[in-house]
């Protein structure tokens, strides 16, 4: 074969490689797009369903502090009023007030529906903070029911036929007319960030269970970044290379491999039923995620020491100090913005983390908000899992509003921990 | 007197002890530094941990076995006609005598024993409290004052200081084998127990799943079936699904990302790809069963198909979205551990890029390769909120995506979440299956890590 003819052979085929060369690197390009494309949509689903949760519909009512339902005794006893008081029966009669028209039984009842079961209550908080409100008639935003909260950021369509639709004609009248007069509002929903859980949408908030996290998350920390350290320290700095320090070596792999859920069974296994350790405690939950996070925090601070040149020790032991001198006062300074940057990384795992605690209880429902370690708790990402298995529609913008903070949260940590990274990092 | 405050107590004993060491060091050196062995510090450390070491084991040990001791003297003072019950109710009085002392809700209404009894454990709660802060105090202030005693010149404290220090580095390193040991053991026993139960045969390879029992003996109703077969099924076509999602998707992002990309590119769309990563996986779990699932069970009504709206489809997609970055990182990392010099030889015989790529490159990193996607499918069987949320729960033996299936893990949440009697066939069924996902995760991740290896080595 002449080399001609072999160069007109490579030409006839050249277009159709270079169509190949065009069509593999498409398919890159596409993948990638594809990977953007699913990041983009989960965060609008996410953030399209959970931004209406931070307002909530408030209803304005001319609420008549009544002392016969309030306080019938009359002795004007202010914890006697809390635990007694008919506050609901103050809410139904300014709503009668606003709707006199409205005096067959069923609609009555519907009409009690306008305003959340819970706006007794903060009527009742109203009284407390100032008892010279009782006998007076003042002008008071109040929490409306879930629904017409849906109704109200369009949720619930009017125009579907009455029998299908949760907001009935009846109610739908009031609203307009409520509207209308003005009485109706979104305002900020600041029960969201300051209530624990509940049944009812509109009373429900995260604070319980992002406090339930921060308890958790303290344990965590706490024991597993000293104890992280320390492994490290030993492993770089003072472990002889032989079977036993091998054989840490493939533990702390094959751990950083185990599916989260194990965790969850050993800490059911050994803490609650061999130790006798409270359920759902944070306690428990942070001793398990410590278990979970240490491969991380292990791995990352061996890189950190790892990264310190050994001059610095040279130079250390050079000037007579002692091994361990050497490595606390020279290596782990050097090192320590690589270990913070992998603790705040295994930190931000162990917050998005649910499936271990699932296992120690740490799914109850509770309205409470913790007040220290033992006491039992929920945390941020299991709350999302609670309320993701609630049917009502108002809980479906609770869970994606829940999400967006647990992702906020996620997303300080990691900007914390590439700060410190960039700040700190040393080349040598 | 609670244990915080006595935590706190000790270590201001402790610190106070530091102070004493130090001063003595340099009363016994004249106050000349060079006479002593180490530095006053040291000294002062050493006697710190004299003082605080063992007390708080102590207080580690007492608190450890305080409740048993005491529930056993209760119980013996018990008069004998109450004591001679079988052990399920004597464990519910114990309940509620605990509750009666420290004022929780109880189940009976109390009888005067109970009250006696509950009076009692009170009493020698109180007691014990009160003790241990004494033995406590004491073994801190002996054991400071021993050390105290020892400090002299040629005293080599900080070797000792060091040693100890060194203890607890070596101690926390093993804390990773306990780990494992702890799981081991845990998971094996609860399911050898259940093992007692239904033979392994039967779990291993039955092929029908119900694990609800008739609760009293007298219940008409299943016996329940622990054939495990349904299970793994499930759980391999959810991953199986997940990886046809995430396999293509993320090696074709990892080879362009190192081949084609341009460095800015790759220093973009690199950590945009890594957020994937780092969401949730019970966000992952509401997207799939708040809108991938819905989408997926209408897109099939409309050409025709009957789509279970906890379909299998759902959860795997949603899954391989999940492991894409995971993927592609590490396709990222053995592909650019080829070496250049292959690269070289390929474009100077002619070669384009893609040619280059899959007549060259991936076959060189093939091993890698596979070692990632092995470790890929390990994170797919073990992966939890995904399915809880959006696979069923009904065991079904179907090989189709459009069907609902259940998964290990998710017959794992169910079996164990609510109260449940610890011994019953229903909740050790959980470890069985706990056990079953370890070993197999294990045994992938033993594989995938030794390819690994074998294959950095290769070219190092």
């Amino acid at each position: 074969m002449s080399n001609n003819e072999s160069m007109n052979r490579v030409r006839a085929g050249l277009a159709r490689r270079y169509a190949t060369e065009r069509r593999f690197r498409m398919y890159g390009v596409l993948a990638i797009l594809m990977s953007l494309f699913f990041l983009v949509l989960l965060f609008t689903t996410i953030i399209g369903n959970g931004y209406t949760a931070f307002l909530q519909t408030h209803i304005k009512l001319d609420i008549t502090f009544d002392q016969a339902l309030l306080d019938p005794s009359g002795k004007g006893d202010l914890a006697e009023i809390s635990r007694t008081g008919d506050f609901n029966g103050v809410v139904k009669a300014a709503l009668r007030e606003a709707f006199p028209e409205v005096t067959k039984r069923g609609d009555r009842k519907s009409l009690y529906n306008l305003a959340s079961g819970g706006a007794g209550f903060e009527l009742r908080d109203m009284l407390m903070a100032d008892p010279s409100l009782m006998g007076k008639t003042v002008s008071v935003w109040l929490t409306a029911d879930d629904e017409i909260d849906m109704f109200m950021k369009g949720h619930i369509d009017r125009d579907v036929p009455e029998d299908d639709r949760r907001v009935k004609d009846l109610t739908i009248e009031w609203v307009d007319r409520l509207l209308a007069e003005d009485r109706l509002e979104k305002q900020f929903n600041t029960t969201f960030f300051t209530a624990g859980d509940s049944r009812d949408a509109e009373q429900s908030g995260i604070w319980g269970a992002a406090v339930g996290s921060f308890y958790t998350l303290i344990v965590t920390l706490l024991l597993s970044f000293p104890i992280g350290v320390a492994a490290a320290i030993y492993l770089e700095e003072f472990a002889p290379t032989n079977r036993f320090t091998d054989f840490i070596e493939v533990n702390i792999n094959n751990l950083a491999a185990v599916p989260s859920i194990v965790f969850g069974l050993l800490g059911l296994a050994v803490f609650i039923s061999f130790f006798g350790m409270p359920r759902s405690a944070p306690l428990v939950g942070g001793l398990v995620l410590t278990l979970m996070t240490l491969p991380t925090i292990i791995i990352a601070s061996r890189a950190a020491l790892k990264s310190v040149p050994p001059s610095i020790r040279e130079a250390a032991l050079g000037i007579g100090a002692s091994k361990m001198q050497m490595v606390f006062h020279h290596v782990l300074p050097l090192a320590m913005p690589g270990m913070l940057t992998g603790a705040i990384i295994g930190m931000a795992q162990a917050l998005g983390e649910s499936a271990p605690l699932l296992m120690i209880g740490m799914v109850a429902f509770i309205v409470d908000i913790p007040g220290g370690v033992f006491d039992p708790s929920t945390v941020l990402p299991v709350q999302i899992y609670l309320w993701a298995d609630s049917p009502e529609r108002a809980f479906v913008e609770r869970t994606s509003a829940a999400i967006m903070v647990l992702l906020a949260f996620l997303v300080v940590m990691n900007a914390l921990a590439v700060m410190l990274r960039k700040r700190f990092e040393k080349r040598w | 007197m609670p244990t915080s405050t006595l935590i706190i107590l000790l270590l201001a004993v402790s610190s106070a002890l530091y102070y004493f060491g130090r001063q003595r060091s340099l009363a016994v050196a004249g106050g000349e530094i060079r006479k002593l062995h180490s530095l006053p510090s040291y000294y002062g450390y050493y006697a710190a941990l004299w003082c605080l070491l063992p007390a708080l084991a102590v207080l580690l040990l007492w608190n450890g076995f305080e409740s048993k001791v005491i529930t056993t003297l209760v119980v013996n003072g018990l008069p004998a006609e109450v004591r001679n019950v079988d052990d399920a109710r004597l464990g519910l009085m114990i309940n509620d005598i605990r509750n009666l002392a420290t004022g929780g809700v109880v189940s009976a209404r109390p009888d005067p024993a109970m009250q006696t009894a509950a009076s009692h454990y009170q009493d020698l709660q109180n007691i014990s409290r009160a003790a241990l802060a004494v033995v406590a105090l004491v073994i801190a202030s002996i054991g400071g004052f021993l050390a105290w005693r020892k400090i002299a010149t040629g005293h080599r404290a900080r070797n000792k200081v060091e040693s100890i220090v060194k203890g607890f580095l070596l101690s926390s390193s093993t804390l990773a084998i306990f780990t494992t040991l702890g799981i081991v053991l845990s998971v094996l026993f609860e399911a050898i127990r259940f093992f007692q139960h239904v033979s392994i045969t039967d779990f291993l390879f039955g092929l029908s799943w119900s694990p609800q029992m008739a609760i009293r003996a007298d219940q008409v109703g299943s016996s329940g079936a622990f054939g495990a077969i349904p299970l793994f099924v499930g759980t391999m076509l959810i991953s199986f699904i997940a990886m046809m999602v995430a396999a293509p998707i993320g090696l074709m992002a990892a080879i362009y990302l190192s081949e084609y990309a341009s460095r800015r590119v790759r220093a973009i769309v690199k950590p945009v790809m890594e957020i994937l990563a780092g969401i949730p996986t019970v966000v992952y779990g509401f997207f799939a069963a708040l809108t991938v699932a819905p989408f997926l069970r209408d897109t099939g009504s409309m050409i025709g198909l009957d789509v279970s709206s906890e379909s299998a489809l759902a959860a795997g997609l949603v899954m391989g979205i999940m492991i894409i970055p995971f993927v592609s990182s590490l396709s990222d990392d053995v592909i650019n551990a080829v070496p250049q010099a292959m690269r070289d030889g390929a474009y100077g015989l002619g070669a384009t890029r893609s040619e280059t790529i899959r007549q060259v490159i991936i076959p060189a990193a093939l091993p890698g390769i596979v070692g990632g996607m092995l470790l890929a499918v390990s994170r797919a069987i073990g992966e939890t909120m995904i399915v809880v949320m959006a696979a069923g729960l009904s065991a079904n033996l179907t090989a189709n995506p459009l069907e609902a299936v259940t998964t290990v893990t998710v017959q794992i949440v169910t079996l164990l979440v609510g109260d449940q009697e610890f011994d019953s066939p229903k909740t050790l069924a959980a470890f069985a299956l706990g056990l079953s996902l370890f070993v197999t995760t294990l045994i992938l991740n033993i594989v995938a890590l030794h390819v690994v290896r074998k294959y950095r080595e290769q070219y190092e």
